[in-house]
C-alpha cells in the first residue's frame, strides 16, 4: 500500500477562543487536494470536536491526518487526565466541561458523540493519568 | 430564500460579505450551543445565534454554513468578523431575539430542512 500523506498539528491548549485553528486548516488542505465536500465536512467536524475536547479536558495534544487512497484518518493524542469510564462519555448530554466552557457555546456532552457520529469508525485507547488517544477513520467512497 | 430577503425580513444590517447577499438558503438553525450545531447537518444554511465568540464561526466554516446572524442587537467584535470574511460568510446583526427572529424566517418558508 502507497505511504498516506501526513498532516500534523501540534494543538494549543492555553487558549479556547483560538481552539478550532487546526481543523480549519485541514478542511483548507483537503478542499485544495479536491476530495469531496461531504467527505471533507465529515473529518473536519469530526477533528474540530476532537480539537475542543483535547482544549477543554487535556491541555492540548497532537492532531495527525493521514490520507490513504481509500479513507482518511484522524488520531487525536494528548496527555491529559484520561477517560475513567469511556460509556459515559459516550452519552449525548453526559460532560464533565465547566461552566465557563458551557457559556462558551460547547461542553454539553455532544463532542464524543458526534466524533462517532461523523467517522465510519472510532476507537478510543485512554488511559487515566496517563492520556488519551482517539483515532477516527471516514472513507472515501 | 435569499440572503438578502433574510437580511429585509430581520431588518438586519450587514457586517461582512455583502457580496454573497444573492446565495440561497436552504435551511436555518438558531441555536447558542454550538455542538448542538454540529450534530446535524444543514445544507447551504444560516445560523441565527446569541453567542457572540470564535466558535460561532469556525462552527459554521465546518459545517460550510453561508450566513451567521447576531441576534438581540450582539455586535462581534472585529476578529470574529475578519474570520467570517476570510471564509465568505456573511454575518449580519438584528436587534430581534432568537425567538423571534427563526419565528418569522420560518413562517417567510425557510424550513428546517428545505431541499434543494
Amino acid at each position: 500500500m502507497s505511504e498516506p500523506l501526513v498532516f500534523h498539528y501540534d494543538i494549543d491548549g492555553e487558549d479556547f477562543i483560538s481552539a478550532g485553528q487546526a481543523s480549519i486548516q485541514i478542511k483548507k488542505n483537503l478542499r485544495r487536494i479536491g476530495l469531496s465536500p461531504e467527505v471533507i465536512r465529515r473529518v473536519s467536524i469530526a477533528m474540530y470536536e476532537g480539537e475542543i475536547n483535547m482544549v477543554i479536558h487535556a491541555k492540548g495534544g497532537t492532531a495527525d491526518v493521514l490520507l490513504y487512497e481509500d479513507r482518511i484518518e484522524i488520531i487525536l493524542a494528548d496527555k491529559g487526565p484520561g477517560i475513567s469510564n469511556i460509556e459515559e462519555a459516550m452519552q449525548e448530554g453526559f460532560s464533565t466541561a465547566s461552566d465557563t466552557i458551557r457559556s462558551l457555546g460547547f461542553g454539553a456532552g455532544m463532542g464524543l458523540p458526534n466524533m462517532k457520529r461523523y467517522s465510519d469508525k472510532m476507537t478510543i485507547d485512554t488511559t487515566v493519568g496517563v492520556g488519551t488517544t482517539v483515532t477516527m477513520v471516514i472513507n472515501i467512497t | 430564500m435569499k440572503i438578502k430577503d433574510l437580511k429585509e425580513l430581520l431588518d438586519a444590517d450587514v457586517l461582512c460579505c455583502e457580496e454573497n447577499l444573492s446565495r440561497h438558503l436552504y435551511s436555518a438553525c438558531g441555536c447558542d450551543l454550538m455542538s448542538d450545531v454540529l450534530a446535524y447537518v444543514k445544507d447551504q444554511g444560516a445560523l441565527l445565534t446569541g453567542l457572540v465568540n470564535p466558535q460561532v464561526v469556525r462552527t459554521a466554516v465546518m459545517m460550510d454554513l453561508v450566513c451567521i446572524v447576531f441576534v438581540r442587537s450582539k455586535l462581534p467584535t472585529e476578529d470574529i468578523v475578519e474570520l467570517a470574511k476570510e471564509n465568505g460568510i456573511v454575518v449580519l446583526t438584528t436587534d430581534k431575539r432568537l425567538y423571534e427572529a427563526c419565528g418569522i424566517l420560518y413562517s417567510n418558508g425557510l424550513g428546517v430542512k428545505e431541499s434543494k
